[in-house]
């Protein structure tokens, strides 16, 4: 395994994603809109509302939460309690779903764009072995999805700070299951998804369709993340590091399968959807073929 | 390189390869010396790409034996590649990246250290200027030298040409044709796909005839007209024109024509040597004797009959 070829390929992508304007603005839109405009309009909401229907339903809910749970909910009123709550707990899958739909707009086009462009004849030629190649374009999809969480984790942090802290005492963002999410479970999602992903690049016909299984992949992905999500802010340190190991492991298995998976000839566009090929007699040593024999 | 010069470059023996139920690849034989020029003649379909693939390791062959520069692509496809480079038919290239970005790229991909290889390359090719460029901007002609530049930034000992020049202006298209001399004659193997008859003439020194899969004519192109071309005819031309006129009564002439020189054609060119001594001593002072030569063209369609004949009686 050669980085520096696989590395190679991660950049060239990235490069061209960066002059990409109709893929990064509307997923720029997407990262704004879940770790920006939901989060500071639903917090200005239930911080600044006093007495009102959704306050009294939300200290409902909170209430049948777990008394564990319940003590570390901070907060005097009903408003702040509320808005902690959200901010902490509710908007917690956010930095699940907004990586791996940008994650999986990138990998969905990976190698299937290679053939629609036809630089896969050109990479086909080349030195490159199948496992850099698979894993050059596995980074080159991981890391904007990534970066993606990086940034919108470092902004909403920011962002609930700034609007509840202060009705706290203080900033008391990130709390520990937060960094747990972040830097243990939300990586390794991210590369399931995309190890499949890569790995459907490969064998669709057309960019169309990649993405349209992509969907198919990353929305049981995005389920099962929601709900680890959840569950990981609640009890981190019990289940966070136990899931996250889970997923590490999961991805690893997929990554290394995926990567034997891809073969060369799919990036010349042959036996992509047609079936199983109809070879000739193989023959296993020697020169003769059927027409000698 | 792997062996010694005498080992032919490139070597199939009884090569298959099938896409479904189509047989791309058949049966096929074929040895290109090292340090030569082979042109791969065929019409669409003949296997001239699937030929190229099977060779770099791009497509593993169903059966058969492969050699490329000594080595088997079923074993060492990564070595034969950093010592391949590949003009395909349509150069396809990161359309939003500039033609550097792009060079940069392959160089990383064959692992050379220096952007000296990327600089040289694109002077060499006459688009060192353009260079900074987006390739989404190029013409055709600047995407081709592009190809070219990048398929020879390692200084292959193999360059393969895929069509190279199809759809060029003609000062891409002799850039091209000049690159093969120039690596020819550095002791490179070019191997050029093509249906186009006029690019392989003065340049091949192997020609091989392709169709359905299969090479069915395969030889230095004089050894092929020795084979293959079954004319009869010499340009005369003489000091004295007029006094040729006398040709045509000599024995062995079966027609003359005059169009400035003379054309004659004898009835056994064995002839030839007592008709020119017969000259001479009539006076004629001739300036040219030269039997007539097929173009390529006339060749590869003399070998296709000939082809279609033995398939007709076989």
């Amino acid at each position: 395994m050669n980085w520096h070829r696989a590395w190679a390929v991660t950049r060239t992508d990235l490069q061209q994603l960066a002059k990409s304007r109709d893929y990064w603005l509307p997923m720029g839109l997407l990262a704004g809109l879940f770790f920006v405009v939901v989060p500071v309009v639903a917090l200005n909401v239930i911080a600044s509302a006093q007495g009102s229907d959704a306050i009294e339903q939300i200290g409902t809910v909170l209430q049948s939460l777990p008394i564990s749970i319940q003590n570390n909910i901070q907060g005097d009123s009903p408003e702040v309690r509320a808005a902690f709550a959200i901010a902490v707990y509710l908007l917690a899958p956010i930095a699940i779903i907004v990586p791996l739909t940008i994650a999986a707009a990138v990998g969905s086009n990976t190698i299937v764009g290679e053939r629609e462009r036809g630089t896969g004849e050109f990479l086909a030629h080349s030195p490159i072995t199948e496992r850099e190649l698979y894993a050059g374009k596995l980074l080159a999809a991981l890391i904007p999805g990534y970066a993606s969480t990086l940034v919108g984790f470092g902004v909403y942090s920011v962002l609930v700070n700034l609007i509840v802290g202060p009705k706290l005492g203080g900033w008391f963002f990130p709390t520990a299951g937060w960094w747990v999410l972040i830097l243990w479970v939300v990586p390794p999602f991210i590369a399931i998804a995309l190890s499949l992903i890569v790995r459907i690049s490969a064998r669709v016909q057309s960019a169309a369709a990649a993405q349209q299984a992509a969907s198919l992949v990353s929305l049981p992905v995005i389920v099962v993340s929601y709900a680890v999500a959840s569950g990981l802010i609640y009890d981190p340190l019990r289940s966070g590091l136990a899931t996250g190991a889970l997923a590490w492991l999961t991805a690893y298995i997929l990554v290394i399968t995926g990567a034997k998976s891809l073969r060369r000839e799919t990036l010349l566009g042959i036996g992509i959807g047609a079936g199983k090929r109809v070879a000739v007699p193989r023959i296993q040593e020697g020169i003769a073929g059927p027409a000698k024999g | 390189m792997a062996k010694g010069m005498s080992e032919p470059a490139i070597k199939f023996q009884g090569v298959f390869r099938a896409f479904g139920d189509v047989m791309a690849v058949r049966d096929l034989d074929l040895e290109i010396r090292t340090g030569s020029v082979a042109v791969l003649l065929g019409p669409n379909g003949a296997g001239k790409t699937t030929t190229i693939r099977l060779s770099t390791g791009a497509l593993a062959a169903d059966s058969g034996q492969i050699s490329v520069l000594g080595l088997d692509p079923r074993v060492d496809a990564g070595k034969i590649r950093q010592l391949s480079g590949v003009v395909p038919p349509k150069p396809a290239f990161y359309e939003r990246l500039s033609g550097r970005a792009n060079l940069q790229f392959a160089a990383k991909l064959w692992e050379l250290e220096s952007d000296r290889a990327i600089e040289e390359s694109a002077q060499r090719f006459g688009i060192s200027g353009s260079l900074d460029s987006d390739v989404g901007g190029y013409s055709t002609g600047m995407r081709t030298r592009l190809a070219l530049a990048r398929a020879v930034l390692h200084d292959p000992a193999v360059l393969f040409l895929d069509e190279p020049t199809a759809g060029l202006d003609p000062e891409s298209a002799r850039a091209v044709l000049a690159l093969i001399t120039e690596l020819a004659g550095k002791g490179r193997t070019v191997v050029m796909c093509t249906h186009l008859l006029h690019e392989a003439e003065g340049i091949a020194d192997q020609v091989v005839m392709m169709s359905e899969g299969h090479a069915w004519v395969a030889g230095p192109p004089d050894h092929l007209v020795n084979e293959y071309w079954d004319d009869r005819r010499v340009h005369l031309d003489a000091e004295n024109r007029e006094a040729l006129a006398v040709v045509k009564e000599f024995e062995g002439v079966v027609a003359s024509e005059t169009n400035g020189f003379v054309t004659v054609e004898l009835d056994d060119l064995n002839k030839l040597p007592a008709l020119v001594q017969r000259l001479v001593t009539q006076g004629v002072r001739l300036t040219r004797v030269e039997p007539v030569q097929p173009t390529l063209e006339q060749l590869y369609f003399e070998m296709q009959r000939h082809h279609r004949g033995e398939e007709a009686t076989s």
